[in-house]
């Protein structure tokens, strides 16, 4: 009977992969072939020539792989480099550039709604990747800056004011941002990093006063300011950034911005004169269980259901990472900690096999990726690529090379071995 | 006045028959196909049907010698009759769905490994050779015996020292690979979910690599509903059930660990949300700290690299910086702030 079920579920299954793939064609019918070359952009960049002269579609799993150690590559250089040191708590005002040139039509629909579309995903991505971190609104529009949301650490308070706030006019002022900005970011912890990023639109600045003198202000006050500009580089943003030790980017079209946007996601290395390292007291509060009635202290009245308990005072509060109203501990969770820890215990790069070593001992190696159990040896069209972790020494697949760099932060091959481990330790 | 009604009945009306002419079609819509040959009713077949209901179960099953093999035998089942209540579950989770797939990876003492794939044809079709078990029951005892010795073989060489922790880390990767490949397949696949079914205490030198795969599975969206079998909360688990959206549940009475396997975990997702599932009792967020290791809900957070201590330290061994002040909390400003400073010293 298990025997006789079991073979249909494998054929229903063969039918199944079958309307997979009928079905993804289907869908693209869906579309006229120009639309979707308009849809996709650039359509053509995706062919190359080869020797004999056809046209062949790139081998994009290999490129895009190349790709991506060459990015893992520089990073582990970066990180080996300094010691592993980042400004994890960080206060980052985002100074949007809403003048008359963030109108201009070379981004589609308009620079404006560009920058906006990907600041909201910025913004979500810079509290995923610092959880203790604050972020505040700042436009530029009619030579003025304006304060658009004040540091806080909800992403979805700043979307919501950014996105009712989308018009532009008039010049843009240099000055009058990062005076605005510089007065908010006085009055931070000794702790915090004090970051501005400026997503500049214009090729001017319409300053009241000396705007040197305010950047030689920031570079007092240590804050780090960055810049993307949208049109072409302005030695005034050249010189802010060199002078505060950001970054100055370029952007080329809507791509390159998002991902020069994202790069600030990361939190960037300490400098240690710009921030004291410090130790602060923390309570990592335990969630109280369901359908418990108890009186919170942030709205003082009571309330059904989860809250949190301070661990010094007993108070109850609805959310974290908030401060106690009782006694004033910082109050978080420890999984807003442990979401930064893959930043201090980065794993290393997976060393790429040679085809020569692959080639000479292949009784030897290990069939199918440690990590998801695909078929690692080479058949028809599928070259076989493999990368072993240095440590452990099993091999992977690229896809879960890429996986676990990216987003896992764990190789498997070393969390599944206890002695490694204790190794790990000792070291 | 009258006309008004009338209308207004004629709108009603209207609307019914809307309702029923859209039915109509429907049923036309489906029978057609059905009549109009195999490669329609393919074409017609809907891609969330088929994801809704699907679902791609990893279970994680704990292994550990030193929990099963324990004198600690208050409220506990014996490995043998543990498995059995597991592999009904398993089975039962095939017969729900014919496209339901089951993967089990063993979480050992020393290592970890996959131990049964119910879509590799291997498991499938070798039935066995004496007729009296399934054929999904010996390949995956046979294999799970395999994984026992080896696990027992690497733990001669070095004899463990007081912790009798599983690999919890190392499968939760393992799963979480897998089902990256399983998603990568097509559109077409089945909804991914884990099923830790631990009874070993949590180590907590595993604890940045835990919380780094809740963190992968939260972003993937795939839910780890954990299932204790041992005596002890497992703090681990409560957090990644709490953050990934899975269940947490720890039953009080494992003679019927079947049925509380199949009410609670065995329906996918989709019909989750109309069961009465078990409501989380409470979840221990306190971190365990870098220099011991134990957990602590009060404590020192280097505010560089965000390191846990559970006392003041001169100097962070994690990243290596300074710490300026002692105490940075003397020097708040407000009015509020400074009361709390007394209140402190009254904690204190």
């Amino acid at each position: 009977m298990n025997y006789f079920t079991n073979n249909h579920v494998e054929e229903r299954r063969v039918a199944e992969e079958k309307e997979d793939e009928e079905d993804e064609e289907g869908n693209e019918n869906d579309m006229e072939a120009w639309e979707r070359a308009y849809a996709e952009d650039r359509s053509w960049e995706s062919l190359q020539e080869d020797e004999s002269g056809l046209l062949r579609p790139i081998d994009n799993d290999g490129v895009q792989h190349a790709q991506y150690r060459r990015r893992l590559r520089n990073l582990s250089a970066a990180s080996a480099a300094s010691r592993i040191q980042k400004g994890l708590i960080r206060y980052l005002y985002i100074v949007i550039d809403l003048s008359r040139a963030a109108s201009e039509r070379d981004f589609k629909p308009s620079r404006m709604a560009v920058v906006a579309k990907h600041v909201e995903a910025f913004i979500r991505e810079f509290f995923d990747q610092n959880p203790l971190s604050h972020i505040g609104l700042v436009t530029i529009k009619d030579g003025v800056a304006q304060c658009l949301t004040d540091l806080g650490g909800s992403p979805d308070s700043h979307i919501k004011a950014l996105m009712g706030q989308l018009s532009c006019s008039g010049d843009s002022s240099l000055q009058n941002a990062l005076d605005l900005v510089e007065g908010y970011l006085c009055g931070i912890p000794s702790y915090g990093h004090r970051e501005v990023l400026l997503l500049y639109s214009a090729l001017t600045t319409c300053d009241p006063g000396d705007v040197m003198e305010t950047i030689k202000k920031c570079k007092r006050s240590k804050i780090r300011c960055s810049v993307i500009g949208l049109s072409a580089e302005v030695f005034v943003c050249k010189h802010l950034c060199q002078e505060t030790g950001g970054s100055y980017t370029i952007a080329l079209n809507e791509f390159h911005f998002k991902d020069l946007l994202l790069e600030h996601a990361p939190p960037p290395p300490a400098i240690a004169e710009f921030a004291v390292g410090n130790l602060i007291k923390m309570g990592f509060p335990q969630r109280a269980a369901e359908g418990v009635v108890s009186i919170c202290s942030c709205h003082k009245e009571a309330k059904v259901g989860g809250g949190y308990i301070c661990p010094r005072c007993k108070a109850r509060v609805c959310e974290l990472p908030t401060e106690c109203r009782i006694c004033g501990l910082t109050l978080v969770s420890s999984p807003h900690l442990a979401r930064s820890y893959h930043h201090l215990f980065p794993i290393t790069p997976f060393e790429e096999l040679s085809l020569a070593l692959l080639n000479s001992s292949r009784h030897k190696l290990q069939k199918t990726c440690f990590g998801c159990q695909q078929s690692l040896v080479p058949s028809g069209n599928r070259p076989g690529l493999r990368v072993a972790c240095p440590k452990c020494k099993q091999h992977f697949c690229l896809d879960c090379d890429i996986y676990i760099h990216e987003s896992l932060h764990n190789c498997p091959g070393c969390e599944s071995l206890r002695h490694s481990k204790t190794v790990n330790n000792i070291e | 006045m009258s006309v008004l009604k009338k209308s207004k009945k004629n709108n009603k009306r209207i609307i019914v028959w809307k309702l029923l002419s859209y039915c109509f079609f429907k049923y036309l819509r489906e029978h057609l196909s059905v009549i109009s040959g195999p490669v329609t009713v393919m074409d017609s077949a809907p891609s969330k049907q088929y994801s809704d209901d699907v679902s791609l179960v990893m279970v994680l099953l704990d292994t550990n010698p030193f929990f099963w093999g324990g004198e600690n035998t208050t409220t506990k089942v014996s490995f043998s009759n543990f498995l059995n209540h597991v592999i009904s579950f398993l089975n039962s989770v095939l017969l729900l769905n014919q496209l339901n797939q089951v993967v089990v990876i063993a979480t050992g003492y020393n290592s970890c490994d996959y131990i049964f794939d119910s879509s590799t044809s291997e498991s499938l079709n070798v039935s066995s050779g004496n007729g009296k078990m399934p054929a999904l029951c010996s390949k995956m005892l046979q294999k799970l015996e395999e994984f026992v010795i080896r696990d027992e073989q690497l733990s001669k060489e070095n004899s463990p020292s007081g912790i009798v922790s599983s690999l919890l880390s190392g499968s939760l990767s393992l799963a979480l690979c897998y089902i990256q490949k399983v998603s990568r397949s097509g559109r077409l696949h089945p909804n991914p979910r884990i099923l830790c079914l631990q009874g070993s205490p949590d180590g907590p030198e595993q604890y940045v690599a835990v919380m780094n795969a809740i963190f992968s599975a939260q972003r993937s969206m795939v839910p780890i509903d954990s299932c204790i079998v041992g005596v002890q909360h497992s703090a681990f688990l409560q957090q990644a059930s709490y953050i990934t959206g899975g269940v947490y549940l720890k039953p009080p009475q494992l003679d019927g660990l079947f049925q509380y396997l199949s009410t609670v975990f065995a329906t996918d997702l989709h019909s989750r949300s109309f069961l009465q599932l078990p409501k989380p009792v409470g979840v221990d967020f306190r971190a365990s700290c870098f220099c011991h290791k134990s957990t602590i809900d009060m404590g020192y957070i280097c505010s560089v690299c965000l390191s846990i201590f559970c006392k003041q330290h001169k100097k962070c061994s994690t990243c290596g910086s300074v710490f300026g002040q002692a105490n940075p909390e003397v020097k708040l400003p407000t009015d509020r702030k400074r009361k709390t400073i007394d209140l402190n010293a009254a904690y204190n």
